[in-house]
């Protein structure tokens, strides 16, 4: 197996429809017109010399390698900003242009270390590889005059070097940082020889606005900047396409490898969500695989307080089967379920939802989108009929208006955040949408035309008076909306939204907006061009998180604002599968394919080929779970890949919960926080350890390909299937891609899906059927799919959760770039020097009111509990409002957040929470009791079996 | 379960589909309840409306009383 070789054409593709004949070396080449004669060149396979040119970034012309002749032009022009017209004939090979290159590159070498056979990108150097395109046999200049070879190297990121003495200047690294990731962190300092690449303003990578992407690393092509993996340990000789297992843009990397050794993750270009570009995570942030603290072996305890024991598989999973058998005997079907893992793949959280309902008996199966998205899919699927987003990720590059609402796309989604952030460099207007102030209100070439600013809690009051503005204003699409929806509907939700309550005044008071702001950010979505609303968990996670997605469609459907690129209603999932682990039939009241289990005919369906029959009623979800543990009535849970005591709300209720039931299964990687109080341990897989799919925000299901054994034995789905067979229940697939062949089977929107499919067209956005067998980009082109669009009247209701005078401020958490979801991952690997620790926003209004300096510990009490934390001063967060995040164990946020939900499906009310907040001077009582009860729950013992 | 947090998620399931002028709010309430709710959450509710129903809004409350009919009908049918 072969490392996957992606052609560099040099430059971007042309986007125009008219095509250009030419010319080449005597080919005859057609391309679009703009495209660059490098590029047309590259198209016939000649591969003009050059360097500071490559397909992920504009066209430069800094190196002067890439020149060529052209008939009845004078001069020798650079390839790559040279762009192709009508019967040119180019020539890319003469004497000229071999002397002319040949003295450049004898320029570049003569103030270049000439230590190719011990530099690390040996075989993998453009410069390397120029140098012997052109012929280079000699430097005429030697090396002896000045020159940049004593330059310091900048070893300060943790992932990769920066070495100054290789570096040739093309810009490649300045431009991909502008261009592809939008950070503008590195420059290009200094004039002439005194040139330099920058990071900054003469800082060091670490210390600077450097996000680390990866893109500059990616674009280099010397080993100036490289990945510190690859110095350790050599080039990579084979390479497999797979899927990030990070967040929900579902990102295409090439796994490079060394035998089973994992060298570097490398975006892949023809991935079709990120389009070549990584973010920190993904590119680098993998070594959790290979972290000393991963569980490798089963463990089992008869009680929690005891230590772990080292068990064979053959016990652990008997051990699995024999207490759910008795648990059922003795408190009856019901009284266990189970959760699938979001990180998981499809296949494997098909098999965990089937062995629920064919193997328990039961319903109660659920996800961690009960924690973050479950509103989107009641959300959507009442207002369009699909429970999924509206777009592909390329819509954002014909977005005239962006709408972002409780999201901060730069720390939870950056891939998408920089295709997002190109376009708006390209004149897209952008209107935010957070209490918080997000890093796209203002930043390097990208500013905000509207933030509004709300109260956390107000969304359905902010979306209501948008969507009255609209009305008042005239500006509905009354065509689309007596084209494609329920008129009647539409009327009765007009009467109500031009209801006072609703206008920018009224709604003004409620949220803190100013009226005059809601005003214009109304006449700008509606009357922009493309208008295209973004939106994560400070949408769903509230206690009217359902309503707010339907009001997000109202606005859409009256605005015309769905069906066709550039537009459309897109709910940026978390985890890598959340998704797909909806789509798999992860809620309790779902099968499959979102088709409810009291449905006679589809329950027919999977009884008829499982051979089990299937319980009509709908089960727990997570919540209902851990309410029916703490009341007797649920006794056991297999938990594949969920760390619930950290990630879901009221810590000391889930704690209650778990603590209450006779068998906790878990597996995970690590010994995580439910692990404390869990009796068996089934050590868990990567993703970089077996093959599956996920499926992303934009419902494209993408491959995940195993590079290397699973260090466990066995990959998750294998585990799933061990216990199933334990508990009587026949699974024997011998490959995922079985799986997925009875999930098509099953499953309408995934008829079409098969892994030859997939191999085939690298990825698929479902519905994926006999009607569309390539997958469908944009849903709902030519109709919804319910029908006709439905609108739902969002009445605006306040959250029961209110500040008051002993509880002032309120508390919203969210996610940083470098960190994911609890950690569980990111705080294995090199990601920690970033944020080592939770901190607690604060205004310097409500910090000075409170004696709270920068750096302070602070006690943040709840109705719930309470935890300390450091506090970072900033007027990021408005007065009376704290932030802060949830990666970290120690911290607990969710000590503090209550169990306050969504009214429609329990998510919860992560977004609101009122709290004070005070000096501390140490841990609360909950940190010092989980501390302890954590050290002594984790132990292993030492005399361990197997 | 306990009743108090049965009563708050049922009112507002309530307080969503009371405004749905189009629609009977009574009936959506108790099939969102039955599409939705497990059956011990199901019998809680219920049990706390034959208890009185403390704290139910009205058209929650009748919304729980057709529940609890249904539910006796499913059963008398087997």
């Amino acid at each position: 197996m072969p490392l996957v070789q992606e052609i560099d054409y040099g430059t971007p593709s042309a986007k125009s429809g008219k095509t250009v004949s030419l010319s080449i070396d005597g080919n005859r080449v057609s391309v679009a017109e703009g495209t660059s004669i490098m590029r047309a060149a590259m198209d016939v396979g000649i591969q003009v010399p050059k360097l500071c040119a490559t397909d992920m970034l504009d066209a430069f012309g800094s190196c002067r390698l890439c020149l060529v002749e052209i008939e009845g032009r004078p001069g020798t022009p650079a390839s790559c900003t040279t762009p192709v017209q009508q019967d040119m004939v180019v020539s890319t090979q003469t004497p000229r242009l071999k002397q002319l290159r040949r003295g450049v590159m004898e320029l570049y070498i003569s103030d270049h270390p000439l230590d190719c056979l011990t530099c690390a990108a040996n075989g993998d150097c453009e410069l390397q590889d120029m140098a012997g395109a052109v012929g280079l046999r000699d430097v005429r200049y030697g090396y002896d005059g000045a020159n940049h070879l004593a330059q310091q190297k900048d070893a300060s990121n943790p992932y990769f070097t920066f070495d100054p003495a290789k570096c040739i200047l093309c810009s490649r690294c300045v431009r991909a940082c502008e261009e592809v990731q939008g950070t503008f962190a590195l420059t290009v300092q200094g004039r002439g020889f005194d040139s330099k690449i920058s990071a900054g303003i003469g800082e060091a990578f670490l210390e600077s606005e450097c996000v680390s992407c990866g893109a500059c690393v990616q674009a280099c092509p010397t080993a100036t900047l490289i990945e510190k993996s690859v110095v350790e340990i050599g080039q990579p000789e084979h390479s497999v396409v797979t899927t990030c297992a990070y967040c929900g843009v579902g990102c295409n990397f090439k796994a490079e490898m060394r035998g089973e050794e994992l060298v570097r993750m490398v975006p892949f270009k023809d991935g079709k969500a990120n389009r070549g570009h990584s973010c920190v995570k993904g590119r680098f942030a993998w070594g959790y695989a290979n972290h000393r603290e991963r569980i490798l072996k089963p463990m089992v305890r008869e009680a929690v307080d005891q230590p772990w024991r080292e068990v064979s598989w053959e016990e652990a999973i008997g051990r699995v089967a024999s207490e759910f058998h008795r648990i059922q005997a003795a408190y009856g079907t019901r009284s266990i379920g189970g959760i699938t893992s979001s990180r998981c793949t499809n296949e494997e959280t098909f098999l965990v939802q089937k062995l629920i309902r064919a193997g328990f008996g039961n319903n109660n199966v659920d996800t961690c989108a009960r924690v973050c998205h479950s509103p989107t899919g009641y959300g959507l699927k009442t207002a369009f009929g699909t429970s999924a987003g509206t777009q592909d990720f390329d819509s954002v590059e014909q977005a005239d208006v962006v709408l972002v609402i409780g999201a901060s796309p730069t720390d939870g989604h950056p891939v998408f955040a920089s295709r997002l952030k190109k376009r708006l460099r390209q004149g897209a207007k952008l209107i935010v949408v957070d209490p918080r102030r997000i890093d796209l209100v203002r930043m390097p070439h990208v500013e905000a035309a509207h933030h509004l600013a709300l109260r956390p809690g107000t969304n359905v009051a902010i979306l209501n008076a948008l969507a009255h503005v609209i009305l008042a204003e005239g500006l509905v699409d009354e065509a689309f909306v007596r084209a494609r929806c329920d008129w009647e509907d539409f009327s009765e939700w007009a009467s109500f939204i031009a209801e006072p309550q609703n206008s920018p005044e009224q709604v003004s008071r409620v949220s803190g907006v100013p009226a005059e702001e809601i005003r214009a950010a109304a006449r700008l979505y509606a009357t922009g061009g493309n208008a295209a609303i973004y939106y994560g968990l400070g949408v769903t996670e509230h206690s009217q998180g359902s309503t707010t997605v339907m009001a997000i469609a109202n606005l859409a459907m009256a605005t015309g604002n769905l069906g066709r690129p550039g537009v459309g209603v897109n709910p940026l999932r978390g985890q890598n599968n959340v998704q797909g682990a909806c789509d798999m039939g992860s809620f309790p009241h779902e099968l499959p394919g979102y088709r409810h289990i009291s449905d006679d005919a589809t329950r027919q369906l999977f009884e008829d080929l499982w051979g089990k029959p299937l319980d009509d009623e709908p089960g727990l979800r997570i919540p209902n779970m851990l309410d029916a543990a703490v009341d007797g009535s649920f006794k056991g849970i297999y938990i594949q890949g969920e760390d619930i005591l950290q990630s879901d709300p009221n810590t000391q209720h889930v704690a209650a919960g778990l603590a209450a039931m006779e068998c906790v299964v878990v597996q995970d990687l690590f010994l995580n926080e439910t692990a404390n109080l869990a009796h068996v341990f089934l050590p868990g897989s990567t993703f970089l350890e077996k093959d599956g799919t996920f499926t992303n925000a934009e419902r494209r299901i993408n491959r995940v390909r195993r590079v290397m054994a699973p260090k466990n034995g066995y990959a998750d789905w294998e585990i799933t299937m061990l216990i199933a067979r334990a508990m009587g229940i026949a699974m024997n697939y011998a490959h995922p891609s079985e799986i997925m062949d009875e999930i098509a089977q099953l499953t309408p929107s995934f008829a079409g899906v098969s892994y030859d499919r997939l191999d085939e067209l690298g990825s698929v956005q479902w519905p994926c059927n006999e009607a569309k067998p390539l997958g469908s980009p944009i849903m709902h082109t030519d109709g919804f799919v319910r029908g006709r669009g439905k609108f739902m009247i969002t009445q605006y209701v306040p959250t029961e959760e209110k500040s008051s005078a002993r509880f002032p401020l309120l508390l919203t958490t969210g996610r940083i770039l470098s960190q994911y979801n609890v950690g569980a991952q990111t705080r294995r690997t090199g990601n920690v020097v970033w944020h080592e620790e939770d901190l607690l926003e604060i205004h310097p209004h409500d910090a000075e009111q409170r004696g709270v300096r920068d750096g302070d510990w602070v006690k943040i009490a709840s109705r719930a509990g309470a935890t300390t934390l450091r506090s970072r001063v900033t007027d990021r967060v408005a007065p009376g409002v704290v932030y802060t995040t949830f990666h970290h164990p120690e911290t607990q946020a969710n000590v503090v957040t209550t169990e306050f939900s969504d009214w429609a499906t329990n998510c919860p009310e992560y977004k609101v929470t009122a709290v004070q907040v005070g000096t501390s001077n140490g841990p609360s009582e909950w940190q010092e009791h989980y501390r302890e009860l954590a050290g002594h729950n984790r132990r292993v013992a030492k005399d361990a079996a197997e | 379960m306990q009743p108090e947090k049965l009563v708050m998620m049922a009112n507002q399931i309530g307080q969503f589909f009371v405004p749905q002028h189009k629609i009977d709010a009574v009936a959506a309430i108790a099939d969102h309840l039955e599409k939705f709710w497990d059956p011990r959450m199901r019998a809680g509710i219920v049990a706390h409306l034959e208890a009185g129903g403390a704290g139910l809004d009205p058209p929650v409350r009748q919304a729980v009383d057709r529940l609890k009919h249904k539910t006796a009908d499913r059963r008398q049918g087997g």
